[in-house]
């Protein structure tokens, strides 16, 4: 496994306001390895929104590189899949449709795609729902709806901005479940940004931690816990460690309480 | 139950009414060139369809304002659609299509007659410059409105500007269209109407300002009855289409469910 996903080589990004420039990102480094899930934990403002819009290919970087599967991030391309904080479905397509949109922008051929998306449908517990409208659908439903989307491509990887940041304690929890057994069955390369720390520590094998201004990773974490990890892991003391050593960057960075 | 007694209370609502106008013009003899009673109103009504005479100005009406209709709300479509996609087209034409904007037109009415003749054409013109204006404008800010997190998921997927346009643009902007079209059914009435009261042959505001010569009050009611009528009517046919298209819009969804309470 020493093909790598993703690389970031001293990755800057400044934004210039009307006082002047802020660094969102500065001098970032690391690489994540093929099939691996990593997830970026760090306060709002932490630029870990613009990590990802970065490797996503909607931004560019102000300096230094970043790279997937060995190739420079030039824009937009069509073997990553992205998964927004809200699902952002169109209503006016049926749930099938909106998880077809990736076929129908890439010219692919609906009909080539149609089994996998009833089977990914199926992979995500919304079978006979591919008729409906995404505003029939709860908010929980319209995000895996929104991750079938991002699978239906076959990506090599996904790129997830805080997917779940909108839901409820209980959905959210529920979610991270699916998500893990969709990961354990698909092993995609999964980068995955959130502000929970908890989430993060359940969902990954590594953890970046950044602090805000400038955007730093200050710590990256390897989480030895066993998979598949039941929601019961979280109150482990091993679980406990990991969440407290980070909770503890933060506090000392002043990324928390600032 | 409740329904079945609303309906009840409409229909007094509505006698009541009736009744009260009818008694209270002729309880004060109020002569019929100020306010005629309903049964005088009624009586033109039926002379007026029965010789046919409403039936030949009524259909002309109609005709200019659908013509109306279509040809100022497509060329509202296409030009929103140019200056909402065209940073050139927008700087060059926008300053223009503001001054036009809060020009009242129906004052070009006069012109447009003069220009274009007695016949059809002038109120067709007339119809369409009205309804153009409320296309144009939310042609332009529907194409707009695109959601900013659902412009960056189609860049994600590496889509192109045409296909951004098509698969997102433009749906997104059938609500604020819709609604330009609902404006625009009833503005070209209006500028069919104005047009014939400057100068025509045919059609209802015609028979309405020759009623007034001949102090025809009566008759002037009944068609002001019909107008309200056709203008009902097209603007259900427009609500109709909107709720084919717009299945999906909340607002419309809201509207439909208010509906479904109601009925």
């Amino acid at each position: 496994m020493a093909t790598e996903a993703i690389s970031v080589q001293h990755l800057s990004k400044l934004y210039t306001t009307r006082d002047g420039g802020v660094a969102a990102l500065e001098r970032i480094s690391f690489s994540v390895d093929e099939g691996e899930f990593v997830a970026v934990v760090g306060p709002s403002g932490c630029g870990k929104s613009t990590l990802l819009k970065i490797l996503a290919g909607l931004l560019s970087p102000s300096a230094g590189s970043a790279s997937l599967r060995g190739t420079t991030i030039q824009g937009p391309r069509r073997d990553i899949g992205v998964v927004f904080q809200s699902p952002v479905l169109f209503p006016w397509r049926t749930v099938l449709d909106n998880v077809l949109l990736p076929i129908d922008v890439q010219g692919l051929g609906r009909v080539r795609f149609m089994p996998a998306a009833m089977d990914l449908l199926a992979l995500v517990g919304l079978r006979d729902f591919e008729r409906r409208y995404p505003w029939e659908l709860s908010g929980g439903m319209q995000q895996r709806v929104a991750i079938t989307r991002a699978l239906i491509h076959d990506p090599a990887m996904l790129l997830m901005d805080e997917p779940f940041g909108a839901l409820d304690a209980m959905t959210r929890e529920h979610m991270n479940l699916e998500l893990q057994r969709i990961w354990l069955e698909k092993k995609k390369t999964v980068f995955f940004i959130t502000h929970s720390i908890p989430e993060a520590v359940f969902l990954a094998d590594r953890v970046l931690v950044m602090t805000p201004r400038p955007g730093r990773v200050v710590d990256d974490l390897r989480i030895k816990l066993p998979r598949p990890r039941p929601l019961d892991v979280m109150t482990t003391p091993e679980f406990g460690d990991y969440t407290r050593h980070i909770r503890g960057l933060f506090n000392v960075k002043g990324g928390l309480d600032a | 139950m409740r329904s079945t007694r609303n309906v009840v209370l409409s229909v007094l609502l509505f006698c009541g009414s009736v009744g009260g106008w009818e008694a209270l013009v002729r309880a004060f003899e109020v002569p019929a060139f100020i306010l005629p009673p309903p049964s005088q109103v009624a009586l033109a009504l039926w002379r007026g369809f029965s010789s046919g005479l409403y039936l030949q100005h009524l259909s002309h009406t109609l005709l200019e304002t659908l013509l109306g209709f279509i040809a100022g709300s497509a060329l509202g479509l296409v030009l929103g659609t140019a200056v909402a996609l065209s940073r050139p087209v927008e700087f060059f034409l926008y300053p223009y299509i503001v001054m036009f904007q809060s020009l009242p037109k129906v004052a070009l009415a006069p012109l447009i007659v003069v220009w274009f003749g007695l016949g059809l054409t002038s109120k067709v013109i007339n119809a369409a410059l009205i309804a153009f204006f409320p296309l144009l404008v939310n042609t332009m800010v529907g194409l707009r409105s695109a959601d900013e997190e659902r412009v960056s998921l189609m860049r994600s997927l590496a889509a192109s500007e045409r296909q951004i346009f098509w698969m997102l643009r433009l749906p997104n902007s059938l609500p604020f269209v819709m609604a330009g079209l609902d404006v625009a059914m009833i503005f070209a009435l209006i500028g069919a109407i104005v047009a014939e009261f400057v100068g025509a042959q045919k059609g209802l505001g015609m028979l309405i300002q020759s009623m007034n010569f001949n102090m025809d009050v009566s008759g002037q009611f009944s068609i002001l009855l019909i107008l309200s009528v056709v203008g009902l009517l097209l603007n259900r046919g427009v609500m109709m289409i909107r709720k084919r298209v717009l299945f999906w819009d909340p607002s419309e969804k809201e509207r439909i469910e208010q509906e479904r309470v109601s009925a």
